[in-house]
């Protein structure tokens, strides 16, 4: 009887608080559910369709199948994965070691190098390509100027304006506007690493890479698979750099699949085929991330 | 620091002195864009760079000004600060209701805030754009605030901070008799205040920074921002060096000032951020 009493009582309160909740959720829910969550199944809904300025027919997975057969997107697709395969690694350890290393200096020091590393992010992808652009231009750049000055190239090199070069010259900028978040994290995340356990295996004579691997690496490791997934979801969504910088060009050699939406959308206003690629970027990253976060929880195991 | 004297070694010493290298690298761009700012032309397409501008001019400012500069500064200044307060309004509401409320449909909720967490913004950005025509917000700064609001991680953010509040408090003043908003107002927010502080300067210099997001939005000459002016600058007229330069140097300079200036609340806000599991 009083067990009953308490449990509609206990209801009363829980509806209570629910209605409570709410009121506060709902300036930040409608925001999140107008411009998150509703264009998200408009973007899955129209990749059914045939969808540019003047037509709007259902094709089922038509533009999907479009998809595998463009051969620009095969090659937009290989790109993305390149810059993913050699920045996320890349950036992953820099970022790391730069963190421990600078972790390890007085307050002061550490604050500076910070602020140096992020300085890319803050100063903005557009200024930031305003610089690089002039530094790989063929004729006044600054890369041509240094390396004929030192004697290891007789031609200008036109590194945007070559095939070989030109996604490299993306991947550089890139890897440098994207270590300064990772570095900031790792910093913090060595800061709370458990120091008795620290001094305690250095009494016990355990030398720095001991401590490092055994100690501190285990305890860092959500860090490093928080780097690994934003650095992978940024690298596949490189766009910016390869707008601001080369156009997808020479020759589609630097198209992104983000970029190739853009242009595709954009460009010839196909909205449709645009968001099967959408969907089908999103569904990659997923994986990746998925698959990150089993390898990484796996090998902390051990 | 820690334990015992800890001797300098080879090593730190060579570390030091990459660190240093790398600094000067990554100082490189913004020290180009300064300087490269106040030279003439002769100097900024010399073959041969100039370190330094040995004939300072302020004609390239004179030439950025007689372009609607003031007007995209204004816009990216409007547009970060509102997002900003907007943002820091929502979430830290939403925050403390997913930190300190047990209610139906909070576990869903919280699992569907993740979930769009990890999925690509940009995707979006196509039905995104359809969208704000259909509300005719197209080529208005609204078309970017909204967003940006919407976005999530303020939310995390806020969570995240929120969970420190003491519950018993909460109790003492509820039994006390004091109202929702009361609560809110006189408990929770003087506790996550720092909280606020890490968000709000964090979303004012991601969103004066999201180049992409303002591209697709904006496009008439009254809405564009500094970032979009500079990118126009730079496919007009790309071989003026200078005034591209002075461009790139008001679109971060401001924007640098202010990270120096909160870059401890900043850097608060990207690990408390930080989403575990």
């Amino acid at each position: 009887m009083s067990k009953n009493n308490m449990t509609t009582r206990s209801k009363v309160l829980v509806m209570r608080e629910t209605r409570s909740a709410y009121l506060f959720l709902l300036p930040s829910l409608i925001f999140f559910v107008g411009f998150v969550i509703i264009p998200m199944f408009m973007c899955l809904f129209t990749s059914f369709f045939n969808y540019t300025m003047s037509d709007f027919k259902f094709v089922g997975i038509g533009n999907y199948v479009e998809m595998f057969q463009d051969k620009i997107f095969q090659r937009a697709f290989w790109n993305t994965v390149l810059i993913v395969v050699v920045a996320v690694p890349a950036v992953t350890i820099f970022s790391l070691w730069v963190g421990s290393s600078i972790y390890r200096m007085h307050a002061v020091t550490r604050s500076f190098f910070r602020c140096v590393f992020y300085l890319p992010v803050v100063t903005g992808t557009v200024a930031v390509a305003v610089v690089w652009k002039w530094m790989f231009n063929k004729y006044t750049g600054l890369f041509n100027h240094v390396l004929s000055e030192v004697g290891l190239i007789d031609q200008n090199i036109s590194w945007l304006g070559d095939e070989k070069t030109a996604i490299w010259c993306i991947i550089i900028i890139l890897f440098t506007t994207s270590i300064g978040q990772p570095i900031v994290l790792y910093v913090a995340a060595l800061g709370n690493v458990d120091t008795s356990l620290v001094e305690a295996a250095e009494v016990d004579g355990a030398t720095d890479m001991q401590t490092f691997w055994k100690i501190k690496w285990p305890s860092i490791m959500p860090t490093t698979l928080y780097v690994l997934v934003i650095t992978t979801i940024n690298s596949f969504q490189c766009y910016a750099l390869i707008q601001l910088l080369t156009s997808g060009g020479p020759n589609h050699s630097t198209d992104t699949i983000m970029y190739y939406i853009y242009y595709e959308a954009f460009k010839l206003n196909r909205y449709g085929y645009g968001n099967a690629m959408g969907i089908f970027l999103a569904a990659v990253i997923a994986i990746f991330s998925a698959l990150q976060f089993k390898v990484t929880k796996s090998g902390s195991v051990d | 620091m820690k334990s015992g004297v800890k001797r300098t070694t080879g090593y730190d010493i060579i570390v030091l002195v990459i660190m240093v290298i790398l600094a000067i690298l990554f100082i490189f761009p913004v020290y180009w864009i300064v300087t490269g700012s106040f030279k003439d032309a002769a100097a900024i397409n010399a073959a041969s760079p100039e370190w330094f501008p040995k004939n300072p001019t302020t004609d390239n400012y004179v030439r950025l000004f007689a372009k609607p500069a003031m007007r995209w500064l204004f816009n990216s200044v409007f547009i970060a600060l509102m997002s900003m307060a907007l943002t820091c309004m929502t979430a830290a509401m939403a925050g403390y209701a997913l930190a300190k409320k047990r209610f139906v449909g909070r576990g869903l909720l919280f699992t569907f805030l993740v979930c769009a967490m990890a999925l690509p913004k940009q995707v979006v950005l196509v039905p995104l754009l359809k969208e704000m025509s259909f509300l005719g917000l197209h080529d208005n700064v609204w078309a970017v605030i909204l967003p940006t609001v919407g976005w999530p991680f303020g939310v995390f953010l806020m969570k995240q901070f929120s969970e420190t509040i003491p519950t018993e408090m909460l109790e003492a003043v509820r039994i006390d008799g004091a109202g929702e908003v009361q609560t809110f107002l006189t408990i929770v927010l003087p506790i996550v205040k720092p909280g606020i502080g890490a968000l709000a300067i964090f979303t004012f210099i991601t969103t004066w920074n999201d180049y992409f997001l303002q591209l697709i939005m904006l496009n008439s000459s009254n809405t564009l921002t500094i970032a979009l002016g500079i990118a126009k600058l730079q496919s007009e007229m790309s071989n003026d060096f200078g005034l591209i330069m002075a461009g790139a140097a008001l679109g971060a300079i401001p924007i640098i000032a202010i990270f120096l200036m909160f870059q401890k609340y900043f850097t608060q806000g990207i690990t408390m951020g930080a989403v575990k599991g």
